[in-house]
């Protein structure tokens, strides 16, 4: 398993042609208290670079754009009850949608942790 | 990922292009905030968190750094004429020291902004709000004769003390002759902290019982520094500041009023004073009266929302299939856990059963509900403890 990041703070983690999405730790801290997602229906296509996801919080909705193309397989269904877990464990139990990748090669323009992190840190 | 929507941003157009600093500043950084452009100043939006310090203020107390706004002090030979030249108050009716609602209106009645405004022994005291005090002091310079002096009181900075426990924490740290327990809401008085001056009203902007100081600058730190001292009391950001006035149903300047709106729409009918409705003789006066009399064609009104998702400034609120409103301010509710939004609609619109406000292409089932969304619990006179 590998995990991508994007410019726009959007986290993949990839495993054959199946690929996980969410939000990083930082994107969420700039955001605040997350009170609603609206998640990806499942079987909807995403394209890498555009809206796929919004996320409410207490002062603004933001949209998340998808790191990757492809079709959406499943999408968080602990959020629906429970937003704050974007917060509380963003990279993890925090995840937002899964979705079959369409085109692999499209993580080639994506980061690594490393480059993730010395990107944040030059913000 | 991108917002698409922030807290209220000013909307005044010619303000100072280089960023004010707040006399509180290096404070509120030292506390955690994250600052941000408001208003033409760097301010805080937030420390520990919206929902954190909402929270806090309507259980126990918040601080409040509001010294973004204008304070203003208007004297001089006619002042009480001239003031109610530009405002539709009735200064007769106003006792010494217990500040009221007014709005600074165009010759159209439209709303140019909203301020207090409080009778001192000689002059008047006003506050307006930040994003638009360079131009109501444009405005008031243009309108006011000039035997009357506006002095902008730039060495002054204004807190507010909200939450139920605002009291017991202020009353353990001021000193003065009249006891705080004798402020009601609307009423103040001058009083000291840690040595330093202070006039304090009893008022705010979250529609909890609170108080507004206004101390010299140059001792807002040491003033901030007794009052977080006291356990009740924790500082607040602008974040929260804004979901705790839209809970208590009040309006922000910029979003749900301006000068495309005009009080009787605006629900605030209340500033326009008694006499003034039968004597006129303000800005737009023709247009108000006309309205007061006949209704307004639309409506500032509450709504609440099912779900979690929020309606933004600028959605649509839409009645059978048509566009019958607009949203001015909207966001998550943390005390009712639901969205709420204030909307300019149609008169004939605001008893329709079905309503809805669309968002981001979808259609969220929607009430019109009477504000304030959370009751207000201000300190009224002759109300029981």
């Amino acid at each position: 398993m590998t995990r991508y990041f994007t410019k726009d703070h959007e986290w993949v983690e990839v495993e054959g042609t199946s690929g996980t999405v969410g939000i990083t730790d930082f994107a969420q801290g700039q955001l605040g208290d997350i009170t609603f997602v609206d998640l990806p229906a499942v079987g909807e296509g995403v394209t890498a670079g555009e809206a796929a996801s919004v996320v409410d919080s207490v002062k603004a909705a933001s949209d998340v754009y998808s790191p990757v193309s492809g079709t959406v397989s499943e999408a968080n269904p602990a959020l629906e009850t429970a937003p704050e877990l974007v917060n509380t464990d963003p990279e993890s139990g925090g995840w937002l949608f899964k979705l079959t990748l369409s085109d692999a090669a499209q993580l080639d323009a994506l980061m690594d942790k490393a480059a993730y992190d010395q990107y944040v840190a030059g913000l | 990922m991108t917002e698409f929507t922030d807290i209220p941003a000013n909307d005044a157009d010619d303000e100072p292009p280089e960023a004010l600093v707040l006399p509180l500043d290096a404070w509120h950084r030292a506390r955690g905030a994250r600052m941000v452009p408001f208003a033409g100043y760097e301010m805080p939006v937030q420390y520990e968190g919206i929902l954190a310090e909402h929270g806090w203020t309507r259980t126990h107390a918040g601080l409040f750094d509001v010294s973004h706004m204008g304070q203003l002090y208007i004297s001089g030979f006619g002042v009480e004429a001239a003031i109610e030249a530009v405002l539709p108050i009735d200064l007769s009716t106003l006792k010494e020291d217990a500040p009221r609602y007014s709005l600074l209106l165009d010759e159209n009645g439209g709303i140019l902004d909203d301020l207090m405004v409080t009778r001192w022994s000689e002059g008047f005291y006003l506050v307006v709000n930040g994003a638009t005090k360079w131009d109501d002091i444009a405005h008031l310079r243009e309108f006011l004769p000039d035997d009357v002096t506006i002095n902008h009181l730039e060495d002054s900075a204004l807190l507010a003390l909200q939450g139920p426990e605002a009291f017991t924490a202020l009353e353990r740290v001021v000193t003065g002759d009249k006891p705080l327990a004798d402020l009601t809401f609307m009423t103040g008085a001058a009083y000291k902290i840690a040595g330093v001056d202070a006039w304090i009203s009893r008022s705010g902007y979250t529609g909890e019982d609170g108080f507004e100081l206004s101390v010299p600058a140059e001792s807002a730190t040491v003033i901030a520094d007794a009052l977080c001292a006291q356990a009740e009391v924790k500082p607040i950001g602008l974040g929260a500041r804004d979901s705790l006035r839209l809970e208590a149903g009040l309006p922000l300047y910029g979003h749900d009023l301006s000068p495309e709106t005009d009080p009787v729409e605006a629900d605030l009918s209340f500033a326009i004073n008694k006499r003034r409705r039968g004597s006129g003789g303000f800005p737009g006066a023709e247009r108000i009266l006309g309205a007061l009399a006949q209704g307004a064609p639309r409506r500032r009104v509450g709504l609440e929302l099912d779900g979690r998702q929020a309606a933004r400034e600028g959605a649509s609120v839409v009645v059978g299939g048509q566009v019958v409103g607009t949203v001015t301010s909207g966001g998550f509710s943390p005390t009712l856990e639901r969205p709420i939004a204030m909307a300019y609609i149609e008169s004939g619109a605001i008893g329709a059963r079905e309503v809805a406000i669309e968002v981001r292409g979808k259609l969220l089932p929607t009430r019109i509900v009477n504000l304030p969304f959370v009751p207000h619990r201000y300190h009224r006179k002759g109300a029981a403890k």
